[in-house]
């Protein structure tokens, strides 16, 4: 079929597309670019003199090698308490028929409409009160901020991961009692493997929110520098004037590398599966 | 047994986000500020008092009329980009889309507060390219103009930043969506003597009627509890507030001002509205047919 205009159909989009990645682009630029190129009045798209001060500013000075550390470890905590705990109740809500279990269902969808931003002041008190009994999942300690949003991410991680479950055929779980297998190790060495597609997807959403979080860093951790996440040391980094631009973008660069790593990995599974969740 | 495998989740939702929400009715039910907090005085049922004083606080007003506008300019953009590019991506051959794809893709997975320092660094007074380039070609005034000074030029960059992270969800949703319409109907209509504009607006918009719905719906839930990009570059809300969205303020409220009861209210005002917004999106989803 003949398609006049297309040629500049195909210009427009590559065109777009060079917009829309620009500020990514600038972004790993300023980074690598030396001080002197970042506040010249005459700044050009290349540089000829890339440097990794920007990079050993931003974590040696600055101290960002231990948010990044802390941003890591959040995540992590986040991610693998959430599968374990997300893997034995969707395999509950698909293996087990029990009375209550439509009305869990639905109450698991119902508390993913909650604005959780909304949630930061009485939030802030419970983990003042935690922070009483168990010091390490209070204010002013990383595990709070592990706590919040393993609440946050269960409820979508059940709904994904049911699917899988539910994929799975019974008769296998039949097959593997009869040779002897014990309930424990049916679900560890035979179930999970089994649904780890899905519990890459969902843990890749897990992490990227909890990483991605500022809200409730800038609630919970209010003293103490070296706790601080990424999101909460770069915002501190940027002020109304004198901005160290180098360093602020050495580390959106750190902060933005593994979040893009993670969205190319699963980006298949994650456009289908919103565009599953979504579809007309 | 079920019960085994479900106590801990149980336990986790309803300690960190069923009490809470109960908490946060309570607090916003009580003149709770930092002498409460601290013990030094006593605790005072306002009951309805704080929603009171919200109600009859011009400043109140003014950030919920600049969340709705606030909000309406980044849903309108989002869905203008995005569908714009999912039509012109079915258009073009292979090569040129995944481009867009992968610029898209960037664009998406960027951290708010990263994706928000990048942008003002951007539009930087001094160092910004955008400054620079609009110095060299003769806007001379350009040079060392602040972006985030101005109450409409800090809430326009704010609200691009916001464009350029959400309209990739849009897009390739719409994407999928214009790709999964069976090519026979389009065919169909074609032999039958429609026209592309006839096509596009009796065929194809009505079949993603629905997806249309489900995207708008979710930009409206996203861009009205919008914190992290106002706060990170308005610093905190613009000066003297004039750049407020309700989370911000309700943030601004409890604990920059220790008004925790009245922040409290202020969330409970934002959900009630989200949940309005999430009724029709339920009701929309059961129309098109998404089994629960």
């Amino acid at each position: 079929m003949k398609r006049p205009g297309r040629t500049i159909a195909e210009i427009v989009t590559v065109l777009v597309a060079a917009v829309v990645a620009f500020p990514l682009y600038w972004m790993v630029l300023a980074a690598v670019k030396p001080a002197d190129e970042i506040v010249s009045t005459n700044p050009r798209p290349w540089t000829l003199r890339p440097t990794a001060d920007n990079f050993v500013h931003a974590l040696t000075v600055q101290n960002f090698g231990r948010y990044l550390l802390n941003s890591v470890l959040v995540a992590v905590l986040v991610v693998v308490a959430g599968l374990l705990l997300a893997f034995l109740a969707a395999t509950a809500l698909t293996r087990f028929r029990f009375r209550s279990r439509t009305t869990l269902l639905v109450m698991l969808l119902v508390v993913q409409m909650v604005p959780v931003e909304a949630l930061t002041v009485p939030l802030f008190f419970l983990m003042k009160s935690v922070g009483d009994v168990a010091p390490a999942f209070g204010l002013n300690h990383l595990g709070s901020l592990v706590l919040v949003h393993l609440a946050f991410s269960l409820p979508f991680a059940i709904w994904m991961l049911r699917g899988f479950v539910a994929a799975v055929p019974v008769e296998l779980e039949e097959a593997a009692t009869l040779d002897g297998a014990s309930r424990f190790r049916f679900l560890w060495q035979v179930l999970f493997p089994l649904v780890a597609p899905g519990l890459v997807a969902t843990s890749v959403l897990s992490f990227i929110h909890a990483w991605n979080d500022f809200l409730f860093a800038k609630t919970f951790l209010i003293s103490g520098s070296d706790i601080q996440t990424l999101p909460l040391a770069l915002q501190a980094f940027v002020k109304p004037d004198q901005n160290d631009w180098g360093a602020i973008m050495a580390g959106s660069t750190l902060m933005t590398i593994p979040v893009l790593v993670f969205f190319v990995l699963v980006q298949r599974r994650l456009v289908s599966g919103l565009a599953g969740a979504v579809k007309g | 047994m079920a019960f085994a495998y479900l106590a801990p989740t149980l336990l986790v939702l309803a300690g960190l986000l069923g009490y809470p929400i109960y908490q946060l009715v309570l607090i916003s039910l009580y003149d709770y500020n930092q002498e409460q907090v601290s013990g030094n005085a006593p605790l005072n049922f306002l009951g309805l008092g704080n929603y009171q004083k919200l109600l009859s606080d011009k400043q109140f007003w003014t950030v919920l009329a600049q969340t709705v506008g606030f909000a309406a300019v980044c849903v309108a953009g989002t869905l203008l980009v995005g569908t714009a590019l999912a039509v012109l991506a079915t258009r073009v051959r292979a090569v040129p889309r995944t481009l867009l794809f992968l610029a898209a893709l960037g664009a998406w997975a960027t951290p708010a507060v990263a994706g928000s320092t990048i942008w003002l660094f951007l539009f930087d007074a001094n160092f910004g390219l955008v400054n620079e380039v609009l110095s060299g070609i003769g806007l001379h005034g350009m040079a060392g103009f602040s972006w985030t000074y101005g109450q409409w030029t800090a809430f326009g960059l704010v609200a691009a930043q916001v464009i350029w992270c959400s309209f990739p969800f849009v897009m390739v949703t719409l994407y999928a969506g214009i790709r999964a319409i069976p090519g026979e109907v389009v065919e169909a209509a074609a032999l039958d003597g429609a026209s592309t504009t006839r096509i596009a607006r009796s065929v194809i918009l009505p079949l993603l009627r629905p997806l249309l719905l489900v995207v708008t719906i979710q930009s409206i839930i996203w861009d009205f509890k919008i914190f992290t990009q106002i706060y990170v570059m308005t610093n905190g809300g613009g000066i003297a507030g004039r750049n407020l969205v309700l989370n911000v303020y309700a943030y601004q409220q409890a604990f920059a001002a220790s008004e925790y009861g009245l922040g409290a209210s202020i969330g409970v005002v934002t959900t009630v509205l989200l949940l309005a917004i999430t009724v029709v999106y339920l009701r929309v989803l059961k129309r098109s047919g998404e089994v629960l």
